[in-house]
């Protein structure tokens, strides 16, 4: 068996305990509430992690199609960006596969040379999936601080002050 | 994001490793950068007469707090109890069933537990049942009470200004227990303290002192309107004429002065100019702006009641001296509340207007009938339906629209169905977002209540997120590329958070629809929108 | 193990040994059968009272129902006459429906994202429905007790007492005789209800997160009643006659103690006057506070009449004079009407 077919077949496990831990970086109270409510609307967070990580490990395990990978692990990385989370903390769920594969096929590939090699193939696909990640990651913040950036310049609105049009805090007002 | 970086043998820890869960008091507060507002400018404080004006800073430890801080807020809280029911019995009745938990848009974005509306209530629960309860006095901490101290007071800083008081809880409440109220309550005890964040001092002093948030002088609101004038003859061919401060009008407009200077609310505002226009050379429409009460929003509501109806004054006082017969109010959310629920009661009666008649259609607006204020939704959708705007919805052909209901027209109004029906009648293309996110289910904008700054966008971007979520919705299945509202704050903060979370969609006003669709009499072919962009059909 | 609850749990079992020993044991009849229910009953009924009074003493200043539907506007849009009530009359309703029906809670009404794109609806109805059967089957508990506070028992009394065992069981063994007497359905369903709201909140994390010691309480007070009463009926089968008796004798201010009455009796009545102590000072004030929540009771016609504040006060502001004396310069260079030329 390949590779491949092995981690077909152990899918659901695999994916099951990979969103187990991504929901467990959150506090407590909150990765319960992300387990259990189905809602996509109530529970986008929850929602996303789940299609998400699915659809990269599916993606990861076949043809690791760059588009495909970033149009599936956007939107989880976009989210995590803007929580709680340090940049480490924010990408690094993508290195939980890598020890929950080797967990998941401890059994399997002890003693079979032929999968280990795989093995290490398919662990460097998980390093390039988080390098994908850090760009999401780095756009998503890059994005959030042009939108902070274009709201002050927006704010300021320059025109009216050019122009002297806007009562100014530095000149008393008149009583 | 942690300011402090983790050391490689902390990155190669497991990661998911966490603490032994603390209950939520044992959680002392981490203010974190992009989830606060910056603390009030003290000029603004001073301006407004209120009290403890000062430069302080709160991630600093020291908040420069007074002397006897502990003593003002419970004389707060007692003097609170007493003067409001809803106050008191929303501190007693709770039953924490959590039917609320999880219908908060913050906690729902920010996955933080004390964003979940019983425990933001909670927090301030503990205090009372602490000084003001024999259950708390006796039995302390079993009993769900806390003493007050200076880590206490910048959780409910931190926290209630994490909230936009948009109501959604209150509506799946069995007692009706409504945060929004609670957090009232809450900022005005914090600003006994003259702990306001500075995105609602300012705008409310500059409000009270030129007549709008923004601080534009009359003469440049008035100038500002004329860039407009240019523009809509440039679109349309026709020169508008709008009046302002005239004694003797029929009707006085006020809107939130969002729409006169940020994109894309100028459009909306250029469509009122536009519907006016067109309204005065069909049948006489008579209706003037002024540059005293040049703000429909109030951010005084989110300071405290007394600020709220100090600003307000302004409207009845303005529609007196004019002497109109009664007032118009433009698309603004909690402008609507402040006006539905609280203006008469605070301000009137204003027994020196006359009841709200629709010169133009006859239809009396029955319900408006003590305030004597009709909202520009209302007076529209009356237009429509008896046939008195000429429309072209073709226009509007390249728009698939879908409709963001704003938490205060939604749940302290119940205006839901009038801005649909002027929608459907000036665009043909129309869809629903999913229904537990529109009408009284309606997920906030994230930004409400003064938290439209831009200091804390990581908030406003996550509390967001519910609402985003239903418009990714509609826009991948539907192609939805519109975002209609009728809120001001709606408008300058909705285009943000699509741009982060739904590309591809753009925000308007309602007016600005119906004045891209309006056929003005004597108009040239008509070859962009107010945006200037080409009409369908007319793209080279 | 959970601080919060064990307190409530192990304060439920002392409150049970204080009272099974002290009449089993100290033969403290008469404290724990008629000086203890008197004062919780005077405890009760004055604190209940104190606490309406003293909601009802602060004023409602604004009008600010929370609207959940159209709002009643223009002739021909139809408004959502409950939910959004214009009249006082709609009012009414929407309390009824909210106090009898829980109508807000039944509003948590779910959209479900299948694989793909498909919807479902999720009615999210056990919050709804297991406090629904929890209150319902206390009133009707309530209502049957009364058979033993009036003679002859009230024909309405009788009716809920049918209603309550038309689900009869015949079922004997030499333990237990079930069906004789006939099963009262609402005290197993009260306990029922009670364990599954205890056990929400121990096991839904959010809701665990967010309950109190307070929370715990009344619950394991509750379930202890229920057990009790329950014993009593089904399996020790007390004197009724001797029970009627004495509750006759409380009611009519002529108190003696049962002869033949176990202690499970007395505790069950402790427990009963703990409740009713307890209730004026905790959250179980929330049916009296239901009434009176101002997002509830209110009609939603504050643009229609005038709502009066009592305390409504004047506030400095800043008038049309001061602003065009600030401004008047500009305003005349601008072309704007000013009252006062320069």
């Amino acid at each position: 068996m390949s590779l491949k077919e092995l981690l077909k077949k152990k899918e659901t496990a695999i994916v099951a305990q990979w969103f187990d831990r991504v929901v467990n970086t959150y506090q407590l109270d909150t990765s319960r509430f992300l387990k259990s409510q189905k809602d996509a609307f109530a529970n986008p967070v929850g929602n996303t992690l789940l299609q998400g990580l699915k659809a990269v490990f599916d993606e990861t395990t076949d043809r690791m199609d760059n588009e495909t990978v970033i149009s599936f692990l956007d939107p989880i990385i976009r989210i995590r960006a803007l929580q709680d989370f340090s940049a480490s903390k924010a990408v690094g769920f993508v290195f939980f596969l890598k020890e929950i594969i080797r967990e998941q096929t401890a059994k399997e590939t002890q003693g079979n040379a032929a999968l280990q090699a795989e093995m290490l193939l398919f662990e460097s696909k998980i390093d390039e999936l988080a390098l994908t990640a850090f760009d999401i990651y780095m756009q998503c913040r890059e994005k959030v601080y042009e939108i902070k950036a274009n709201e002050v310049r927006n704010r300021t609105f320059t025109a009216f002050h050019r122009a002297g049009l806007v009562a100014d805090w530095e000149e008393e007002p008149r009583h | 994001m942690a300011d402090d970086l983790l050391k490689p043998d902390e990155l190669l820890a497991r990661t998911d490793h966490r603490p032994p869960a603390t209950g939520w008091m044992d959680t002392p507060v981490n203010i974190r950068k992009g989830m606060y507002c910056y603390a009030a400018n003290p000029k603004s404080v001073e301006y407004l007469s209120l009290p403890y004006a000062r430069q302080w800073n709160p991630v600093e430890d020291d908040w420069k707090l007074p002397e006897n801080w502990k003593q003002i807020i419970f004389e707060g809280i007692r003097d609170r109890l007493d003067r409001f029911r809803s106050f008191k019995i929303f501190m007693d009745i709770c039953v924490r069933c959590g039917a609320c938990a999880d219908k908060c848009h913050f906690f729902i974005g920010t996955g933080d537990p004390k964003n979940m509306p019983v425990l933001r209530a909670e927090l301030l629960r503990s205090i009372y049942r602490n000084d003001f309860t024999t259950a708390g006095k006796i039995f302390g901490k079993v009993a769900g009470a806390r003493p007050m101290t200076a880590e206490v007071l910048k959780e409910w800083w931190y926290y209630f200004f994490q909230c936009t008081e948009c109501r959604r809880c209150s509506v799946f409440c069995p007692y009706g227990i409504d945060t929004a109220e609670i957090t009232i309550i809450a900022r005005e005890l914090l600003n006994l303290l003259g702990l306001n964040i500075d995105w609602i001092a300012t705008p409310v002093a500059n409000c009270f002192r030129t007549g709008n948030h923004l601080g534009i002088q009359p003469h440049a609101f008035k100038d500002m309107l004329e860039f407009f004038v240019d523009d809509l003859e440039e679109i349309t061919g026709i020169r508008v004429e709008p009046s302002f401060n005239r004694k003797g009008a029929d009707i006085l407009f006020i809107t939130p002065s969002g729409d006169v200077f940020a994109d894309p609310g100028t459009y909306t505002c250029m469509g009122y100019m536009l519907l006016f226009h067109y309204l005065r050379e069909k049948y006489g429409f008579d209706i003037t702006w002024s540059t005293y009460a040049s703000e429909g929003g109030n951010f005084g509501f989110f300071t405290s009641h007394e600020t709220m109806k100090r600003l307000n004054s302004k409207m009845y006082a303005e529609a007196k001296r004019l002497g109109v017969k009664w007032i118009l109010g433009g698309e603004c959310g909690h402008m609507w509340r402040v006006i539905h629920q609280y203006m008469d009661t605070m301000n009137g009666p204003a027994d020196f207007l006359e009841e709200p008649v629709s010169p133009i259609t006859g239809t009396k607006f029955e319900n408006a009938r003590g305030t004597k204020m009709v909202h520009l939704s209302e007076f529209t959708a009356d237009l429509i339906k008896h046939g008195k705007l000429e429309l072209d919805p073709s226009r509007n052909d390249n728009l698939k629209v879908t409709f963001h209901d704003s938490c205060n027209p939604a749940r302290g109004m119940g205006l839901l169905d009038e801005p649909r029906y002027v929608i459907k009648n000036v665009c043909k293309h129309f869809y629903e977002m999913p229904p537990n996110t529109i009408r009284e289910n309606t997920f906030c904008c994230g930004s409400g209540s003064g938290l439209n700054a831009g200091e804390n966008m990581e908030l406003r971007l996550s509390g967001g997120l519910p609402r985003a979520n239903a418009v990714k919705y509609v826009h991948e299945k539907h192609g939805v590329n519109m975002l209609a509202c009728v809120c001001a704050i709606d408008r300058a903060v909705l285009p943000p958070l699509m741009d982060y979370w739904v590309p591809g969609v753009d925000v308007t006003g309602l007016t600005e629809l119906v004045a891209n669709a309006l056929i003005l009499p004597g108009e040239k072919e008509r070859e962009t929108n107010l945006r200037g962009e080409p009409l369908p059909g007319m793209e080279e | 193990m959970n601080a919060k609850y064990m307190f409530s749990l192990v304060a439920v079992i002392v409150l049970f040994l204080l009272a099974y020993a002290g009449v089993e044991g100290a033969g403290l009849h008469v404290l724990f059968g008629i000086l203890i229910p008197y004062a919780a009953i005077a405890v009760f009924t004055v604190g209940f009272v104190w606490r309406i009074v003293n909601w009802a003493q602060s004023p409602v200043p604004f009008r600010i129902p929370t609207t959940c539907g159209q709002q009643k506007s223009l002739t021909w849009i139809s408004p959502a006459a409950i939910d959004n009530p214009a009249t006082n009359g709609a009012v009414v309703i929407r309390m009824i429906l909210e106090i009898l029906l829980f109508r807000s809670l039944f509003r948590n009404l779910k959209f479900h994202f299948n694989e793909g794109n498909r919807f479902s609806y999720i009615w999210e109805k056990w919050l709804w429905l297991g406090a629904l059967a929890f209150h319902w089957a206390f009133l009707a508990v309530v209502i049957r007790h009364l058979r033993f506070f009036a003679e002859p028992v009230p024909f309405w009394v009788q009716w809920v007492e049918q209603l309550d065992s038309f689900f009869r069981v015949e079922f004997f063994t030499d333990f237990l005789q079930i069906g004789l007497p006939g099963i009262f359905l609402s005290g197993l369903v009260l306990l029922a209800a009670a364990v599954y709201l205890l056990l929400r909140r121990i096991i839904i994390p959010q809701v665990k997160y967010i309950s109190l010691a307070a929370d715990f309480f009344p619950l394991f007070l509750i379930i202890g009643i229920a057990l009790s009463g329950i014993a009593m009926r089904y399996f020790l089968k007390e004197d009724i006659v001797g029970i009627k008796e004495f509750t006759m004798g409380l009611v009519t201010f002529h108190p003696s103690i049962p002869a033949n009455v176990s202690g499970i009796f007395y505790v069950h009545l402790f427990f009963v006057s703990v409740l009713l102590a307890y209730f004026p000072f905790s959250k179980l004030m929330h049916l009296g506070g239901i009434f009176m929540s101002p997002t509830r009771n209110l009609a939603n016609n504050s643009r229609t009449q005038r709502h009066v504040n009592i305390w409504n006060y004047p506030v400095k502001v800043h008038t049309y004079e001061e602003y065009e004396e600030e401004f008047r310069e500009k305003m005349i260079e601008a072309g704007l009407p000013v009252e006062k030329e320069l």
